[in-house]
């Protein structure tokens, strides 16, 4: 609001509702975070005593076995392995169908846009039986591909509808004048569309990155051996092994959300970017 | 390319296909080979495996109709799931966009400290599922939970709310507000600042008062992102799956499935390909629907 409403009495009766209400909230999304993290540093039996408060003993240990299991490092690297296959794919496939719908006028256009962008409709989970005997059929059961690949199709049509609302406000007259410069198509798209479009390209890689990071269903189904899986499969895994060894589960929650929350501090400006872009306009 | 004497724009119209083609034929097929091999054939083929009884070995050849429609919606425990599923939306719609929407007019002025809550707001959102549903099966837990031990200082005897059937869904409610309330809120925020400012100060100089000037002025403008938070939210919440396993894996006694944990649990753990293709068939048919009637009744203008 104007910003004359800023100045106001010491004791505001709307302002003090206002931080209380705020301060209620906060605690409601801090406490269950805060205790994931502290639990962590107690052992079993303070735990169940003391779920709430600091450590009286931190126990550095239930960290320390983490972080030097083979165990841990395998899953981060899966999901690595997945995640970057995922965003480089997607990057490639969505930005060259993108600057075609951008640049090239073609007979069915508009139509070849439609079709892909109905895949905003389609929740995944309806088709992936199909997707399943689809992946085993053409042997990518077991792979990363066989995560990765499906996960770029459903992440097209997002991608596709950013970067090329982005591509158009390209001016057409650098276009132009490349073109009869005698530029190709393709070297335009190379050597001047994709580093002008270096943000939208960002926001849309970490989108489809914290997607497929968190991914749960389609590894779920298309990965059988241990050794491939990404973390969200591992952590639920290993829950079931240490069914109530908590001290040891909230260890294992707290470091693999932390690269999460790390990527979250480092691109938050592109995620939400991202989000909001994407939320304006279907 | 290149034709010479021509302005540019009219070499680009042009009858000669130059450079387009190239282009056309290299860069199109790779998206549209994938989106139809991994998501719009899949669809299709759920459609034709839900007439099969069919474990997925080999062809389907034992042709059965309808029948596994029928016996979909025989089972009780899918009433129970997309009756939860009315559910999550219900509150969604009642509770996490008005939480989300105070929220966002609260923190989209600036003082100090309205981009961290922000942040911190928005966080869970970014969390995975699986991380946030382990996270709050230990804050339900009953031996060491932070609520059993809310409970135990006032001396009752710990409940395990993911074990009862009364109190599992209930849970899981609560857990889906925390998690996404932020993300409506940041859609408004971002809605709420590129608000023309000119028409709430109209207002104000008119006389409205800041309630009146909010009702009658900023919620109206806020109507297209409403809608589309609406959406969102309910296409989110037909879909829930991955924060529903950690928790309670849809039970206990299928309590708290939701259609994408039931098509889990009875389709695709024991691999009944026909039967799980028509529970997609029909969760598709709903979403589908669903997106089509809301974008034609609530989003004509967008």
């Amino acid at each position: 609001m104007s910003s004359a409403e800023t100045t106001r009495a010491p004791f505001d009766l709307a302002v003090l509702f206002k931080a209380a209400f705020l301060a209620v909230i906060a605690v409601f999304v801090l406490v269950p975070l805060l205790a994931t993290l502290l639990g962590g540093f107690k052992s079993l039996g303070e735990l169940r005593v003391n779920p709430f408060g600091w450590p009286t003993h931190w126990e550095w240990q239930n960290y320390a076995d983490i972080l030097f299991s083979a165990r841990y490092w395998q899953l981060l690297r899966n999901s690595l392995i997945i995640s970057t296959l995922t965003v480089t794919l997607t990057l490639i496939v969505a930005s060259m169908a993108a600057f075609t719908f951008a640049h090239v006028r073609f007979f069915g256009s508009s139509m070849l846009l439609s079709y892909l962008t109905l895949g905003l409709l389609f929740p995944a989970a309806t088709a992936v039986l199909p997707l399943f005997i689809r992946v085993r059929d053409l042997g990518l059961l077991d792979t990363y591909f066989g995560v990765a690949l499906p996960q770029v199709a459903f992440s097209l049509a997002m991608s596709v509808l950013l970067l090329r609302r982005f591509f158009k406000d390209i001016p057409y007259e650098l276009l132009e004048a490349a073109l009869v410069d005698g530029c190709s198509y393709i070297k335009f798209f190379r050597y001047v569309t994709l580093p002008l479009s270096r943000p939208i390209l960002a926001t849309v890689g970490t989108i489809t990155f914290v997607n497929s990071w968190n991914a749960y269903l389609l590894p779920l189904v298309m990965l059988n051996t241990d050794a491939l899986y990404p973390w969200p499969l591992g952590i639920m895994i290993y829950q079931g092994e240490y069914s109530s060894e908590w001290h040891l589960i909230l260890a294992f929650i707290t470091l693999t959300i932390l690269p999460t929350i790390i990527l979250f501090l480092l691109a938050q400006k592109h995620i939400v970017a991202g989000l909001t872009a994407g939320a304006v306009k279907g | 390319m290149g034709v010479a004497g021509e302005t540019a724009p009219q070499a680009l119209r042009g009858p000669s296909w130059d450079g387009r083609f190239t282009v056309l034929i290299l860069f199109l097929p790779p998206a549209l080979l994938l989106f139809t091999l991994f998501v719009v054939l899949p669809i299709g083929e759920a459609a034709w495996y839900s007439a099969f009884n069919w474990n997925g070995f080999g062809k389907p050849t034992n042709w059965i109709g309808f029948d596994n429609y029928r016996f979909v919606l025989e089972t009780r425990a899918f009433w129970l799931a997309l009756r939860n599923n009315g559910l999550i939306i219900a509150v969604s719609l009642a509770i996490q966009l008005p939480l989300a929407l105070t929220l966002a007019l609260m923190l989209a002025e600036r003082f100090r400290g309205a981009v961290a809550l922000r942040m911190l707001f928005f966080m869970p959102y970014i969390l995975a599922e699986i991380a946030t549903g382990l996270i709050f099966s230990f804050v339900y837990d009953g031996d060491y939970g932070l609520v059993a031990s809310i409970w135990r200082t006032f001396g009752a005897e710990p409940l395990h709310l993911l074990a009862s059937t009364d109190t599992a869904m209930l849970a899981v409610l609560i857990v889906i507000v925390w998690k996404y309330f932020g993300f409506h809120m940041m859609l408004f925020i971002a809605a709420l600042q590129g608000l023309d400012k000119s028409l709430i100060e109209a207002a104000r100089i008119d006389g409205a008062t800041r309630s009146q000037a909010l009702r009658h002025v900023v919620i109206p403008l806020l109507y297209p992102t409403i809608r589309l938070s609406v959406f969102f939210a309910i296409v989110g919440s037909l879909q829930l799956f991955d924060l529903v396993m950690p928790l309670t894996r849809g039970g206990p006694a299928d309590s708290s499935n939701t259609m994408v944990s039931f098509l889990y649990n009875n389709g695709i753990s024991r691999m009944r390909v026909g039967y799980g293709s028509a529970i997609g068939v029909i969760l598709f048919v709903i979403c589908v629907t669903f997106a089509f009637t809301y974008k034609r009744w609530f989003m004509r203008d967008e």
